[in-house]
Formats: C-alpha cells, structure tokens, sequence
C-alpha cells in the first residue's frame, strides 16, 4: 500500500555553530551572523519518510514548510535527498508566530493537502526547543500523535508500528492511521543527496523565486515537478485572527544573557550521609524540588 | 560540515580547465539527452554545475562518514564467513552512504542508469574518496570495471550489468593468479566451453581485490595447450549464479578495508566478453589502464591526506617555544610535500583528460564515422593517454609514498605512534606503486614514449606557452632541463645494449615526469596565481633531480653495468 506522506521541516538558525555575534545586544538572534539550515531532527523525520517510501513503493513525501520564500532552500535539500515536493507556507500575516499560531497555520495547510496518511516532523527546532508545534497539529486535526519516535517501523492496513525512545528505554507501540509521528534525533541520520535527485531538482522553486526570470519561469512552466508550491494565509483559508501576533498567546516580556559558568567542584561519596546532606543542598538552593 | 570538496581549491581549478568545454560538449552529444533525462544537462555551464554539485555530495560523505570510519575499518577490517566476504561494519555504512547518493556508475550512460560523467570529475571523486581512507577507494573505485563492460562487452551483456552496477553492485577484476603477478600471460584459470556455448571456470586466483564482488571481470585461459596471452579470454562471472568461493583473504600492511582475496572456481559458470583469445591482449589492457588512473587518484587523495596532517601537526606542535612550522628544515619539508602533491594532481588531471578525448571520441565512433579531423584527434590523445598514464601512475605514487614518510617525519616520535592518522597513510601508500603494476612496470610502459618522442613533443608545445614575467625564470629553468634530457635521452640511445637501455630507463622517465609537471604547474599558475609557490619549490625540486640523472647517465660507462647485474656463476 502507498502512503502519502507530510514532513513538517523548518529552517532555521544554526544555533550549534555559535560564534561571537550569534546575539543582538537586545538578547534576541542575530540571524544575519548564522547560516539557515534545516533543523536537524526535521532531517531525521524525512529519513523516516523516505524509508517509509522505499517499503511502500508509490508513496509520496511532500515537505511542508513555514518561512519566506527563501524557505524553499529546505524543501530542495529535501528533494535532493528523495522527497517529492513541498510547499512553502509564507504570509506576512503568519509574522511573530508563537507555536499555537504556527501549529494553527501548518494545521491549516495540511487540511488544504487533505490527502495523507502520516504527518512526520522532528521532534522540535534547535531554535525554540518548544517540541509543541507537532503535537498540537495533531490536536487541531484530532489525530493521534508518537512523540520522541525512534524508528516507524511498518505502516501497514492503517496501522504503524513505532518504536520510541522514553526516559527509561524505548518501547513499541502501534497506533491509527493517520496520525502524527514526531521523531528523536537519535533516529537514524538522514541519507546523503543523490547525485540524480541534484541534477534533477537543483532549478526547482517556488514562483516568487523566479517571478523576475521568464526564461526560468518558462523551463519550472515545463518541467512540472521543478514547481514548489507556495501558499499563503489566503489559500489555506486560514482566519486572521489565529495568525501571526494576533493568533499568539505567548508575550515575550524579556530575554536574558544567561551564561554558565563553572564554579568550584564538590565530590560526594557514595553513602547514605553525604547524600542527604547533597539533597538537603540542591532543595535549599532551589536546584531542585 | 566539513566536505572534503569545498575545502579543496584546488579540485575546483582542475574541473574548470579550459580543455572542460570540449570534453562535456562531446561526452553529451550536443546535449541530446537534454529533454530525454530529467536529470541531463542543458548546456555547458548547467553540466559543470551538475559536477560541481556532486563532487560536493562526495565530498560532504567522504568527510562525514568515509573518513569518520576509516581509522575503525582499518582495525576491524573484512572477515570470511562461509566462503563469503563481510566487510568491516564501517565499510558496509560507506558503501550504503555512497549507494544512497547514487555514486555508482557515474561515467556511464544514461540510458544504462549512470550520469554520463567524463572522466574527469569521476576520477576527482576518486580523489577526494582516497584522502578520506584508500581502501574504500578501491572498493567504491572498481565501478569502472563496467568501463571494460560497456566498451567491449554485446548490448545484452551491458543493458543486464551495467544497470547493476549503477545501482551500486560492486565489481573486482580476477586477474592474478599464485604464478601469474606482473606476467599475466601465465594465467592458468581454465575456462571450458560447454555445448551449449556457454563456460565454466575452474582454477584459483589470487591477490583479487573485493574478490566477492557481485559481478566479476575474470582473465581465463580459453584455448586449451596454449600457453602464452594469446590463448586468454575475458569473462563475466556473476556472483548470483554461485560457483565462487571465498578462501582466504590476505593479512596485508595497508588498505586493510579492502578484502584481498583467494578465489576457488569450481565450475563457475561465465559469460564470454568480446572474442576470445583477446583478453589480455586486447581487454585487459584496457581495463589495466583505467585502473592505473584509478591508483594515481588514490596516490593523489592520500598524498593530499598526508599533506594537511603534517601541515595541521607543524602548526600546533611547540618545540624551543615555538611551532615547528617555523623551522626552516621543517617548513622546507612542508612545501616540498605541497609541491609533489600539486604536480601529482595536475598530472593526475592533464592524464584523464586526456583519457577523456579518446574515449569519447572511441563512443562516437560506434555511432557515426569520425571526420578527418575527429580522428586525427582521437589519434592523438590515445597516444598521449597512453604516454600519461603511466607515468602518472608512476610519479604520482612514488610521491604519494614520499609525502606519507614525510608526514610521518614531521609528526616525529608521535608519528610513530599508532595513535596519529599518518601511520596508517604510510600503510596504506605503500601498495600504490605495487598494484596496477609496479612503478618498474610503468616505467617499461612509459619508456617507448621517451624513445619515440611523445613525452618531447609535448614539452615542446608547453615551450610555446606565454608565460606571466614572473614566471619567465622558472620557464627558462624548465627550457634547461629539457636540453639536459634531450641529451641524455640522445646518449642513452646512443649505446646498442638492451640490458643498459632497461637500466637507464627509470631514470629517463623520471626526467620527462619532473619536466611536464613543472610545466603542467607553470600551465596552472598562469590560470591561478595560487599554484607559483608549488611551482617555484617543484621545478627547484625538479631541477636538482633531472641534474642528478643527467649527471649519472653522463658518468656512467656502459660497461660498469655489470657491477649492478646478478649472473649465475659469477
């Protein structure tokens, strides 16, 4: 059985190769000074897609994405790599989204797709580190949801079978079709590009990219698999007011330099006495408790 | 990420030669698969595009997992279980890594499931997998076996294999038996025809690189009482039919990745390539010289390796209170391991590009008549392919060995050590001027280009070069050098004794390799001024060594060959 199947990706800041300007003298992200990737355990949910695709031949994995037009840089990694296509979802509206507006507007979205069987994205962006967004598209949608996803193991007569990874081990479960599986990074790695996806792909774009290029637009015209979709808060139907800083409960008062720093080390020996005296330590100091 | 292409200038310098344009218009017909293949190019500059941007697959996995596997694989290395190879677990993730990106078959056509790469950009991909570990080159390098397929191999033999193979089946060329190394023509494997046509294989062979390949290109002995190369045919064994076990594999110095193996043919069934009686004359030449080009890339990629250990070392290394970079004596080390490793690599490339021409012209004319001109062209750049390869495979390994001890000497005590990269280089070097022929067999292949003159004639068209005023020194040391090796050539020709020409030989190699390099450097500079240090410490270099030979070739009285020669009796 083929599967259609949603990746949710999002591109964002490469906050593990911090330098020294990585940060605004107001506390928030200098994006200028960190290239944009594609979040790390997004690429681990898209090798779970595409093994998926690779047990059931005719499946199609379609990546969706919340950005600017220059969004579209993941989806092509994406297709590189094996996915079919993508949409950009890009509105100006959808600006200052916290994770209730932007699970509001991808929900959207994946409604308009209408047709799927799996949703998969990482489990959450280095940048927020919320690891809200996908469960709450499963609410919106009142599908079910596997969290911190190791491995899909089957998704068989509308059942998948996924292993996933809990603070004590890992445990097996099975759950309904369609649903939403967010994935682990200590998933398996996402597969290299592929030499023919690059060549086959690399013009690939989404209309706004090439408005200024008729000869650009006339090769996409003709080659319809180089066409990525990009929609907006119009074209998913999305009310206004769900969107962007209207749509965002969440109010950013103020951000604060919070640096670590070593202080002087303590050894504790392994014995009922000293234990206590450590618990006694870290509650009193508001570590714990 | 580190990626072992973009890190590397100088890989993109040599993909864009100037010579690029024609090879990529011809190897693409016009571009007339551009509307066929979604994944073809349209044009020149989309084609350069598409190597630039696989080269940069290449190097992205040859820095992130080859290389991250290569110090595991050499300790765990390939096992035999039941008559089978398993490889190290980190070569099994290389070889999942660059079948994922679809590596395999990049220099065949379209239409068989390759990307129709030159030579050119799959043998720099060669390159950057051989700095990452050598052995998993010869693994992931022996797809161009199907270059052997798909030149003399009938259309049903390739449309069966050739796809395989681009699917990423690996290959192993059975060649060498116990009493059959350098002397192929000993080869005794038998090869007995059926009445049904077909052959089986019974023998032994030895020393076979990845010898549990899926598809196999075996030299047997097909003409029953023969004894010499004339009676050797060339067969596909293919591993899903069975017949083929695995007996040994060899406990070796270096390349440990690579399974060495000792094959059993008990009735093996095979499939004849081409006619029979040319396998050796005719088939296995041609698979030999692809494969020479082969280990000069792989000389190449662990020189390059080598060189940035050293380099990365003498950096960081503090003796007397300061790093030993700045050391004349070890910063003169530094550059000469620079200088090797750049002319390795411009010959490395002036080689396949030169491989590329004749090759491609070879494919055109299986399709259309070659014009006058086409021909007269095909013509020369076979005889230049033959003249370059092995005197690349020659001098590019011999250097690759020089850098590797080299790397070793700059990290000191350390580099002695097994906890430092550069022992394992060192090991893994050692093979390249073995296999493929060893550098004395090179430099008999080279030696009639020497005599002939095709070696002086190129230098003679290097002369014509306009050169940038900076560099007129350097050309006129380069024009001396070439006068002391027109002499010695003269004086060694001179002589009538075979057993002298043989023993002279090396060293008129050497001379021509150290004169086209320097020019090949000088070529380089002048479209990237980042190459004048390397030349100025290379034809330094070089100079000293055509001195020496010409020195030596000039003391030397013909008689006192008998000093150097063993006689029975004597």
């Amino acid at each position: 059985m083929s599967l259609n199947i949603i990746v949710l990706a999002k591109q964002v800041p490469d906050t593990r190769n911090v330098g020294k300007d990585a940060m605004k003298a107001d506390g928030t992200i200098n994006r200028a000074a960190l290239p944009a990737i594609f979040n790390p355990e997004d690429l681990n949910a898209l090798e779970q897609a595409l093994k998926l695709k690779e047990t059931y031949p005719g499946s199609k994995v379609t990546i969706l994405t919340m950005g600017p037009a220059r969004a579209a840089e993941i989806i092509r990694e994406g297709m590189f790599r094996g996915a079919d296509g993508g949409i950009v979802l890009s509105d100006r509206a959808f600006a200052g989204s916290d994770t209730l507006a932007t699970s509001y507007a991808l929900s959207a979205a994946v409604r308009k797709i209408g047709d799927f069987d799996i949703i998969i994205g990482g489990r959450q962006a280095i940048d927020g580190d919320t690891a809200q967004v996908g469960p709450q598209i499963a609410e919106k949608l009142g599908i079910p949801q596997i969290t911190y996803a190791e491995d899909i193991i089957s998704a068989d007569n509308g059942e998948v079978i996924v292993k996933r990874r809990i603070e004590s081990g890992v445990e097996t479960i099975k759950a309904k079709l369609p649903l939403v599986v967010t994935v682990n990074g200590s998933a398996a790695e996402c597969r290299p590009r592929n030499a023919r996806a690059v060549q086959k792909y690399k013009y690939a774009a989404v209309p706004s990219e090439v408005a200024a290029d008729e000869a650009k637009k006339e090769f996409i015209k003709s080659r319809p698999y180089l066409e990525i979709g990009e929609w907006n808060a119009a074209s998913v139907d999305a009310d206004l007011n769900q969107c962007g800083l209207a749509g965002s409960p969440t109010k950013v008062k103020s951000i604060e330099n919070v640096v670590f720093t070593a202080k002087e080390a303590r050894r504790i020996e392994n014995n009922d006495e000293e234990l206590e005296t450590l618990i006694k330590d870290l509650i009193a100091n508001h570590t714990i408790g | 990420m580190a990626n072992f292409y973009n890190d590397n200038d100088s890989l993109k310098h040599h993909l864009q030669h100037p010579m690029m344009a024609k090879i990529v218009e011809l190897k693409e017909r016009n571009f007339a698969d551009a509307d066929k293949y979604d994944y073809a190019p349209q044009n020149f500059e989309d084609a350069m595009d598409s190597y630039d941007r696989v080269l940069e697959i290449v190097g992205d996995i040859c820095a992130n997992v080859v290389a991250e596997n290569a110090e595991d694989v050499d300790h765990e290395g390939p096992v035999v279980i039941d008559g089978h190879v398993k490889y190290a677990s980190g070569t099994q993730r290389n070889l999942d890594a660059t079948r994922k990106a679809g590596l395999m078959g990049m220099s065949m056509p379209r239409r068989l499931g390759g990307l129709n790469f030159p030579i050119t950009p799959y043998i720099m991909a060669a390159d950057i997998v051989s700095r990452a570990d050598a052995g998993f080159e010869n693994l992931w390098g022996l797809q161009d076996c199907a270059e052997t397929i798909y030149e003399f191999a009938d259309e049903e033999q390739k449309k069966k294999y050739i796809p395989r193979v681009c699917q990423g089946e690996t290959m192993s060329m059975d060649l060498t038996e116990p009493d059959a190394g350098s002397d192929l023509q000993s080869v005794m494997l038998k090869a007995t025809k059926k009445e049904d046509g077909t052959y089986v294989l019974n023998g032994v062979k030895r020393f076979i690189t990845n010898g549990d390949s899926d598809i196999h290109l075996v030299l047997a002995r097909s003409e029953e009482g023969s004894k010499d190369g004339r009676g050797l045919s060339m067969f596909i064994y293919d591993k899903r039919n069975g017949g083929v076990t695995v007996r040994r594999i060899e406990n070796k110095m270096g390349i440990k990745g690579s399974p060495t193996c000792e094959l059993v043919y008990k009735d093996a069934p095979a499939e004849l390539v081409g006619s029979t009686r040319l396998g050796l004359i005719k088939y296995v030449m041609a698979l030999m010289n692809g494969a020479r080009l082969g280990i000069a890339a792989q000389s190449v990629g662990i020189s390059e390796a080598s060189y940035r250990e050293a380099l990365d070392y003498a950096k960081d290394r503090k003796q007397f209170g300061k790093p030993i970079i700045e050391f004349p004596a070890v910063a003169e080390i530094l550059s000469t391991m620079k200088a090797k490793l750049d002319a390795s690599r411009s010959l490395l490339y002036a080689c396949s590009r030169f491989v590329d021409m004749y090759k491609i012209y070879d494919d055109i004319a299986k399709e259309r008549p070659l014009t006058i001109e086409e021909k007269k062209e095909q013509k020369q750049y076979s005889r230049l392919a033959d003249a370059f390869t092995p005197l690349a495979k020659g001098m590019t390994s011999e250097y690759c060995n020089q850098n590797t001890y080299d790397c070793i000497q700059i990290h000191g005590g350390s580099g002695f050590m097994k906890d430092y990269t550069c022992e394992r280089l060192y090991r893994d070097a050692r093979i390249t001027s073995i296999y493929e022929g060893t550098t004395q067999l090179q430099v008999v292949a080279a030696i009639r280009h020497v005599t002939t003159g095709t070696y002086l004639n190129k230098i003679r068209e290097f002369e014509a070069m306009e050169v940038h005023p900076e560099d007129e020194a350097v050309k006129n040391s380069l024009i001396f050098m070439t006068q002391q090796y027109a002499d010695a050539v003269q004086a060694v020709n001179g002589v009538d004794d075979t057993k002298y020409h043989d023993f002279m030989a090396r060293r008129l190699v050497e001379m021509a390799g150290n004169i086209i390099m320097g020019y090949l450097l000088l070529e380089d500079t002048q479209r990237n001024a980042s190459f004048r240090k390397s030349l100025n410490v290379y034809v330094k270099y070089g100079q000293a060594e055509v001195a020496k030979h010409a020195s030596f070739i000039g003391n030397f009285r013909p008689e006192e060959i008998k000093n150097y020669l063993f006689e029975e009796n004597a």
